[in-house]
């Protein structure tokens, strides 16, 4: 088992501790530790059932773990010095089919949140988005509806919906997966942007590029649990544990890497 | 080795002129055949020996046009108590169907309460339940309580029909992707607010087609009240009908009806076709 790599001393944004969850009888995390420094980024890849996803929702609290416990800067998430809504405005999350409300149009998607959770006027909630959809060169659609925008720009709106209420971590579900090819660079460099502005990321995806180009450090799932975690070179050239060699030469053969 | 390509791409296909044939064919074949069942089945009609008896009682236009003026003030009370029942279901049933989608076990006692309605309700024939309330309530002469037929008649319909448009919306609800609550949950909205903001409005575009199905055939169920007594037009044909031995007044009775109802079923169907092109466009 390696090591974690953060520098001592600091203190974790994310702290993972013991996280287990079963569906049904099937056990989707095992005993999970993990910890999330200060504006660090972390992939995690592994096949698909590994429990990723699962593991990425547990931090936000869209699945509720049997055993174990997430700390966000050493606060239990269910703590209730959160309040309702406390923990879902400094986590933002994305998916992977975008989950855009079709009826409301990109501007009504973003600013849901800021208005009817964090009490702001309509015009501050609006100003926020305009400013929000500048950064991530979505200004000009401000109205538009997300099924007159591309897989790529309903992305970035989801993205900046996720933003909108200044979260300082975020999770992202294989937001790449569902994209045509040619699209997915436009959402990788607003994914980019983020980390360079010191967001704290745990990403989820396939994508080795990505996890490549983004990642402080790397996380290969098997099975329930974290089997190696290495900064992105010397995982991807170097894997030591053999269920990482085997899956990192299948995704060769796939040509995938 | 590619071959070498003009400079421009020809042009578009010419679009193929209007053709008569092709357009009017369909049509004047269709169109003769329903001309020619129909006189035949009218020309066997007419000819019948019993035709002019027919005609006196049911198509007499002395009777019809004696009958129509009732007849025609009855029917709008239908449409009022139609337009009344309408909003008052809609509004009824969205509470049951909302209460019964809500999550959690704080909810469970509702939720069930809820399903025991609707296993009543859609358990019964309208017309007993017309009958036990617009007739059995105004009976109990409880002080206070409105002892209108009319009244307790149209209550019996909109908790009857509450229970099957509940069963619609909730399946509009239950259509809705789950990945939209989650998306909702994650932006921290409380279940209400997932409920109001997030799920419903989806949820009612997906059931306007069964919803306007519904609303027809409330359209001429209203005529159940007639039962009890509310002179709506079915009750004003068959006054007529009692001292004249005459049908007319039934027909044109009908008549009305039809004129309500069809134009209703024509929008039904424009706001299915037009609620498939939408999700056809969505898919694609």
């Amino acid at each position: 088992m390696t090591q974690p790599r953060i520098a001592s001393g600091v203190a974790p944004r994310i702290a993972i501790e013991g996280l287990t969850k079963y569906f049904g009888n099937h056990l989707v995390l095992d005993r999970v530790n993990l910890r999330v420094a200060p504006h660090e980024v972390v992939c995690l890849i592994g096949a698909s059932g590994s429990g990723k996803s699962t593991l990425l929702r547990c931090i936000n609290r869209l699945i509720e773990p049997d055993y174990g416990k997430v700390l966000l800067d050493g606060v239990p998430v269910e703590d209730p010095s959160f309040g309702k809504t406390g923990l879902q405005r400094r986590v933002g999350i994305v998916f992977q089919s975008y989950n855009l409300f079709p009826h409301r149009n990109v501007l009504g998607n973003i600013t849901l949140a800021p208005i009817r959770v964090h009490g702001l006027t309509r015009a501050e909630a609006e100003a926020r988005a305009h400013e929000v959809l500048a950064m991530l060169g979505m200004e000009r659609f401000a109205r538009a509806y997300p099924e007159q925008l591309s897989g790529g720009q309903q992305q970035r709106v989801a993205l900046a919906r996720a933003l909108a209420g200044g979260p300082d971590v975020l999770l992202l579900d294989e937001v790449t997966a569902a994209l045509d090819p040619e699209l997915v660079g436009e959402v990788m460099a607003a994914i980019k942007a983020q980390k360079d502005r010191g967001m704290t990321m745990v990403i989820v995806t396939h994508e080795m590029g990505f996890a490549r180009g983004l990642a402080d450090r790397v996380c290969f799932l098997d099975g329930g649990r974290i089997v190696e975690e290495a900064p992105p070179e010397a995982l991807f050239t170097a894997p030591e544990h053999p269920r990482t060699q085997a899956f990192l030469s299948r995704l060769i053969e796939g040509g995938r890497l | 080795m590619i071959p070498e390509q003009p400079t421009t791409p020809p042009p578009p296909p010419k679009r193929r002129g209007f053709d008569w044939r092709t357009a009017l064919v369909p049509g004047l074949i269709g169109g003769g055949s329903i001309v020619v069942v129909f006189g035949v089945l009218g020309w066997l009609v007419a000819t019948n020996d019993n035709w002019p008896r027919i005609r006196a009682q049911f198509f007499n236009p002395d009777h019809m046009l004696a009958a129509l003026p009732r007849v025609a003030w009855g029917f709008l009370t239908n449409m009022q108590v139609w337009l009344i029942a309408m909003a008052c279901i809609g509004v009824w049933a969205l509470v049951l169907a909302v209460v019964r989608s809500l999550r959690g076990a704080w909810f469970a006692p509702f939720r069930l309460m809820v399903m025991l309605y609707i296993d009543i309700f859609r358990g019964l024939p309208a017309l007993l339940l017309v009958i036990l309330f617009g007739f059995g309530i105004p009976a109990l002469r409880i002080p206070g309580l409105p002892n209108s037929g009319l009244f307790w008649g149209g209550v019996a319909m909109v908790l009857c029909y509450s229970a099957y448009v509940c069963e619609i919306y909730r399946s509009g609800i239950d259509s809705v992707h789950e990945g939209q609550r989650a998306a909702a949950r994650a932006l921290g909205l409380s279940e209400w607010q997932i409920m109001v903001y997030a799920i419903l409005p989806q949820a009612l575009r997906n059931v306007l087609p069964s919803l306007m199905n519904i609303i027809v055939a409330l359209q001429k169920d209203v005529a159940l009240l007639s039962v009890i007594g509310v002179r709506d037009a079915v009750r004003e044909a068959q006054i007529y009908t009692a001292n004249t031995f005459n049908y007319s007044s039934l027909v044109v009775a009908a008549g009305l009806f039809l004129l309500a109802t069809i134009p209703m079923a024509r929008l039904a169907d424009w706001v299915t076709a037009r609620d498939r092109a939408r999700r056809l466009q969505q898919a694609g």
